[in-house]
């Protein structure tokens, strides 16, 4: 075999083995939470842990329920949504189809900025701005569902921007064209035919924002509060999955510190149920 | 009527809803910024952090050797997985499509994930404990997916018209990547590492429990914070408020000076 070939050879050998890092990379993850966080999960017993409405780990004996954070996580995600969605795809279709050239380039650049600020720069924004707000409009000591929310919302609209407006760019220009003929305005054509056939595209861009959301740690600790009881009002405080892993991480032992785990367990379930639908919308979308 | 009314009322809503989208960036970016630039002062910058001077200087030094580890490890693996699916794999190739999968998988994980899976593999499992490498590596299997796929869009991207006249030319399979392909996609495959040290700047919960938050610039085993995780520590202290303001600037202004880098030289593929 001459030099030449055998280094051809190496180099082919090192490329195939460097593209199973990200497969084993996820079979690691999987196999350290699962391996970490199913044995708490059966010793506290399934129902219990998912279904238990009280969070007392120091308590003896100690009660590890994690539904007050389940619904937490739900409550700020659902938040998110009804501030973020509407928000998102209005200024997608604005950015695809209506608003003039330069002004384009403009509104571009601010969300690619705003899919760049990190996490605990929202977060603080959240709290020294949004929590006082929250408080003094609305009462209570505004760390709340309702800041938690809003921040959220306003963190996955980079996200539902980008795919929306690929998702309506990619719709096919005789439809456009079809319903502009029979005489529809520009405006009417865009919002009754090309945004309802973007509808998969437009949905895997809510789907992907609620795994923004669900998964988000950082802003969430620092604007919601944190308490973990069961959540009854948008103005008390809530605490999320998340958040529970990141507070009491720093302490737990034993039992405590498992459950912690497998409260990621729970959180990497719904990301993983998240994802499988993301990819199957957007498969729709591009059939 | 009925119909110009409602066709008015929704073009007045996408421009609304648009003006809120920027108008909520601009205040975000102006508070932090009015609020931030003036408590900044030298002391900040100072080589010590003690708890009367929170100087975040420490802090930033461990960003720039956490950077520069992550990307030794992760821009080799992502790069050379891309050059393998491009390049080398054949069409309908398992592996490729296992690849892929896996890929999406990882880039829909939450840091949280990640930060959890790093405590229980590197600080626990392989006993490193709290520490730069630990941090290193969660960040590195955070970011792969990102420069993977970034580095196959750019590769994709190059002609196969570069390909053939290379092979035309003698030369192998592999001086036609690194010779040819390679210095085409380079502008894209830069852009996407940029964009990842984006990410790892800003970065919080991957990092609280692999390489934890002692203030010291740390050395390969030993634990320190980056500046997003210092930034947390000052704002949830509750008593260096001007000096989380201070961080906050200095933190929004390099990443967002971070990702306008990577924007302008993804805007230079385009071009070229």
């Amino acid at each position: 075999m001459t030099k030449q070939s055998f280094i051809e050879r190496l180099m082919k050998g090192v490329f195939s083995v460097s593209a199973l890092t990200s497969i084993l990379a996820v079979v690691l993850i999987c196999l350290f939470l699962f391996a970490n966080g199913l044995p708490a999960i059966a010793k506290i017993g399934p129902l219990q842990f998912l279904l238990g409405e009280e969070w007392s780990p120091t308590d003896v004996p100690p009660l590890f329920g994690i539904l007050p954070m389940i619904l937490g996580s739900i409550y700020v995600t659902g938040g998110a949504i009804v501030v973020g969605v509407p928000i998102g795809i209005f200024t997608a279709v604005f950015m695809a189809k209506i608003c003039p050239k330069p002004l384009y380039k403009v509104l571009k650049q601010a969300v690619d900025l705003l899919a760049g600020i990190p996490s605990v720069v929202y977060g603080f924004f959240g709290l020294v701005s949004i929590v006082p707000l929250v408080r003094n409009l609305f009462g209570g000591d505004g760390n709340s569902i309702l800041s938690a929310s809003i921040l959220l919302g306003l963190m996955i609209l980079p996200t539902i921007i980008g795919i929306t407006e690929s998702a309506v760019r990619a719709v096919p220009e005789d439809l456009y064209d079809g319903a502009v003929a029979l005489g529809a305005s520009h405006i009417r054509a865009v919002f009754a035919i090309i945004l309802p056939a973007a509808k998969s595209g437009v949905l895997a861009g809510v789907v992907l924002g609620i795994g923004r959301a669900i998964g988000e740690t950082m802003a969430v600790i620092m604007v919601a509060g944190n308490q973990a009881i069961m959540p009854n009002s948008l103005l008390k405080g809530v605490r999320t999955l998340t958040a529970n892993i990141v507070l009491e991480m720093g302490y737990a032992a034993e039992l405590h510190r498992e459950a912690l785990i497998a409260t990621g367990v729970v959180l990497f379930a719904f990301i993983l149920l998240i994802n499988l639908l993301f990819s199957t919308l957007r498969k729709d979308g591009s059939r | 009527m009925k119909r110009k009314i409602s066709d008015l009322s929704l073009t007045v809503l996408t421009w609304f809803f648009s003006a809120v989208t920027f108008a909520a960036l601009l205040f975000l970016i102006g508070y932090i910024l009015v609020k931030g630039i003036p408590n900044l002062s030298l002391s900040l910058f100072a080589w010590e952090y003690n708890s009367e001077n929170v100087s975040l200087l420490p802090a930033m030094i461990t960003t720039v050797i956490m950077v520069i580890l992550s990307l030794l490890v992760a821009v080799p693996l992502g790069l050379f997985t891309a050059i393998y699916l491009v390049e080398y794999a054949s069409r309908g190739n398992r592996l490729v499509k296992l690849v892929r999968v896996t890929a999406e998988t990882l880039s829909g994980i939450p840091s949280i994930v990640y930060g959890l899976f790093g405590m229980l593999f590197f600080v626990t499992a392989l006993g490193w404990g709290f520490s730069l490498l630990a941090g290193t590596l969660t960040l590195s299997v955070m970011i792969l997916p990102l420069i993977m796929q970034t580095a196959e869009e750019s590769l994709k991207s190059v002609p196969d018209a570069f390909r053939e006249g290379s092979f035309g030319l003698g030369a192998g399979r592999l001086r036609t990547v690194f010779k040819i392909v390679l210095p085409s996609a380079a502008p894209g495959i830069l852009a996407g590492v940029i964009l990842a040290v984006g990410r790892i700047v800003g970065e919080t919960a991957a990092l609280i429990y692999t390489s934890g938050t002692v203030a010291k610039v740390p050395t390969m085993f030993s634990s320190g914070r980056t500046l997003a995780v210092h930034m947390y520590a000052l704002s949830r202290e509750g008593l260096y408020t001007g000096q989380a303001y201070a961080t906050a600037a200095v933190l929004l202004v390099v990443v967002v000076g971070i990702n306008a880098l990577s924007a302008a030289l993804a805007k230079q593929i385009g071009r070229g």
